[in-house]
């Protein structure tokens, strides 16, 4: 009998044993992402393992590295909170001088990456390194526990952002630094999620295989930071995408105009123009993924707020070009 | 044969780098600071200089970048000064205890406010629990010297601890000096490869570095930066006896002058050292007892020294361009830790001065020599002076 070929390499590099919480989907996020660069790496290289890690401070690094132990299989190196990019170049730079091939990867969460680290995100992709920078964003700052960042979706609570009489959680629309980091005319920027395993893959075998800077912002969850359920991080981050609430696209060398747009599923209407994504009518109210999260869990007394965040939806997916209808419960 | 010729430090300090043959440099401009990065951007340019040369966007990069190649393996050098070695603070703890022998060039300026690009020494001095070892150049001559030496110390498996290397702010940055190149051979023999066996980031070895410690572990990491610099006291003077046989030129962490029948002694750092030896001369000729002493190693503190030059004096006058507020200067802190202990000791007066790029006159000098004078005759004295404060504008 045949033995069918496993969809992704056995190989590991983010080893069982690490700390992070059950059902953390960032972990999921690291696992498949290092495995993916290492295919990229086979492939291109000739040698799976032709890669470095730098990695920002923050959950996926406490939970990976405690002295004595490591949860690696790659060269790992951790500096601080800010400075993945930085450290990243550093490595990068050593390696073209040691005649080295392969290519350094460079993880962060959505603080270390949209709010601390962007100045070095910013200079590590100008100035062209050879680095992907992989942002896990679990929307919030989970290490120190749930705090807001500028990557936390609007009306969500956190421990900074709690919803009160004066407040519904989160009150600025969330920060797309994906956007941000193609506005740099860098080869390749993506989103993706752990929502769809096959595509994230295959854009970090895409960031890890071009030449020059690639980001990736792969959307996790976070059962401890968004009140989930811990075997439901999947189908949560599934749902953020047929719903409209995470949009998965690439966007290489900054061209907005032809931004690459991933069928979202959950039934949603595609309509292309000339190939191009130009509308989407999404069948999956928002509330479906809300409903799950216990983050979200005040808005369901407030309906304003959910239509306000049905209206951000709308406006990001406007900047991707796309004009998106989204439904609300019952229509 | 080595060049003579004349310079700044800041292209003393260029052609240091150059010589120790850095395959990374990460750097961002600052004055006074800037032309390093400018005068090894042409070396690189121009192909006379082997390295990856990373124009990063802050000094918090810079010096992220430098912990990043060192990391992995290479020998980095930065340079910087004042609010850029302050934005590099964080990380400087991180070098020293990842154990990454990083070497920065510091064009030594006061910190804001107010902002002033001028010349003191509290951008260093505040960096002086970091766990790196500071060096300070009173002329360009030993700005390239000590660049060199401090590679040499830092990669040595006995330490393997980052250095900076202070010299003065315009003082020394900006002004042209005799200053002798040595030989790329003999450097080459002196400083070798850097192949570290603890710091690299090879796929064919992988290895985690930069780890969370727990109460378990924390404190003996600490502790292994406190041995290294233990260890360094030791490698200094080893390595200041090679340059010696190979360059020529004496080196030690506390260069005593006319301090043999002393009763006052006047130590400092930096370019300071060079006017204070002047006017050890100018008051010798007038009959009055006094010395002079230079700390060329400021960290790890040479206290075994400090306390063979006290046995000298009567009293320790220490001329200091950096202050800590409501104690007093580091050196009068370091020196009174160095002796607390002894029991016969100098006395030890502090003197506050030169901030912000004021001039030190022999004005100044004077003044210190009169409270030092008065002290040893049994008079009331201030453990803590400000020289040379305009008090009409206060």
């Amino acid at each position: 009998m045949a033995v069918r070929k496993p969809p992704i390499t056995t190989r590991e590099y983010w080893a069982p044993g690490h700390a992070a919480c059950a059902g953390c989907g960032c972990a999921t996020a690291l696992k498949l992402a290092t495995k993916a660069f290492s295919e990229a790496m086979e492939e291109k290289y000739g040698d799976p393992n032709a890669f470095a890690i730098a990695q920002a401070t923050g959950c996926m690094e406490v939970v990976s590295a405690v002295f004595p132990y490591t949860a690696w299989k790659a060269p790992w190196v951790h500096v601080a909170f800010e400075n993945a990019a930085a450290a990243a170049s550093g490595v990068e730079a050593a390696w073209k001088k040691l005649g080295r091939k392969g290519k350094i990867l460079a993880i962060g969460g959505d603080g270390g990456t949209a709010d601390i680290g962007m100045q070095a995100l910013s200079g590590m992709l100008e100035r062209r390194h050879n680095v992907v920078y992989l942002m896990y964003d679990n929307e919030a700052y989970m290490n120190t526990g749930i705090q807001r960042s500028s990557s936390t979706p609007y009306g969500a609570w956190t421990t900074t952002s709690p919803p009160g009489k004066y407040s519904i959680g989160e009150d600025k629309p969330k920060k797309w630094v994906a956007l941000i980091a193609a506005a740099h005319q860098i080869p390749y920027a993506a989103t993706a999620s752990i929502g769809n395993a096959f595509d994230f893959v295959r854009k970090m075998k895409k960031a890890a295989k071009v030449d020059g800077p690639a980001f990736v912002q792969v959307h996790c969850t976070c059962p401890t930071g968004w009140k989930s359920p811990l075997e439901k991080g999947v189908e949560i981050a599934r749902l953020a995408i047929e719903t409209g609430v995470w949009p998965l696209f690439e966007i290489e060398n900054g061209d907005f105009f032809h931004i690459k747009i991933q069928p979202p599923g959950g039934g949603a209407k595609v309509k292309r123009e000339g190939g191009k994504v130009v509308a989407i009518e999404f069948k999956k109210p928002i509330e479906e993924y809300l409903k799950l999260q216990g983050r979200f869990k005040h808005l369901f007394k407030r309906p304003e707020a959910i239509d306000e965040m049905r209206e951000q939806i709308k406006a990001m997916w406007k900047v991707l070009g796309v004009d998106v209808t989204l439904p609300k419960p019952g229509e | 044969m080595p060049i003579r010729t004349v310079m700044k430090a800041n292209e003393a300090a260029a052609w240091a780098a150059k010589l120790a043959k850095p395959k990374v440099i990460a750097a961002f401009p600052i004055t006074p600071s800037t032309l390093v990065p400018e005068k090894i951007s042409e070396f690189v340019a121009n192909g006379e200089l082997d390295a990856e040369f990373i124009k990063v966007e802050s000094e918090h990069s810079a010096i992220s970048a430098c912990v990043g190649a060192s990391a992995a393996g290479v020998r980095t050098f930065t340079a910087t000064a004042s609010q850029g070695l302050a934005l590099m603070h964080e990380v400087l703890f991180i070098a020293a205890g990842m154990r990454l022998p990083i070497v920065v060039a510091v064009g030594n300026r006061s910190l804001s406010a107010p902002i002033n690009i001028w010349n003191d020494w509290q951008d260093s001095i505040s960096q002086r629990d970091t766990g790196w070892m500071q060096f300070y150049a009173e002329n360009n001559q030993e700005a390239l010297d000590l660049i060199l030496i401090a590679f040499k110390v830092a990669e040595d498996e006995r330490v393997l601890l980052p250095a900076m290397i202070g010299f003065d702010a315009f003082i020394l940055t900006h002004t042209v000096e005799p200053v002798e190149i040595p030989d790329q051979e003999v450097v080459d023999e002196f400083l070798g490869e850097y192949t570290p066996k603890h710091a690299y980031l090879d796929p064919a070895k992988p290895i985690t570095q930069g780890t969370l410690a727990f109460p378990a572990h924390y404190m003996e990491a600490r502790y292994t930066v406190w041995e290294a610099n233990e260890n360094a006291k030791k490698v200094i003077d080893e390595v200041f006896e090679e340059f010696e046989k190979r360059f020529g030129r004496k080196y030690s962490k506390v260069e005593e002058y006319r301090t043999d029948d002393a009763e006052i002694v006047l130590v400092t750092m930096g370019s300071l050292a060079g006017t204070v030896k002047e006017y050890v001369d100018h008051l010798r000729e007038k009959g009055v007892k006094v010395g002079a002493a230079k700390l060329t190693v400021y960290r790890p503190f040479p206290a075994e020294e400090v306390r063979e030059l006290a046995k000298k004096a009567k009293v320790i006058a220490l001329l200091e361009k950096n202050v800590t507020f409501s104690i007093g200067g580091a050196l009068f802190q370091d020196f009174s830790r160095a002796l607390v202990n002894q029991k016969e000791k100098p006395i030890l007066i502090d003197f506050i001065l030169g901030l912000g790029g004021r001039d030190v006159t022999f004005g100044n000098l004077d003044e210190v020599v009169g409270i030092a004078q008065k002290a040893i005759a049994g008079e009331e004295f201030e453990e803590v002076n400000w020289i040379g404060l305009r008090k009409e504008i206060l």
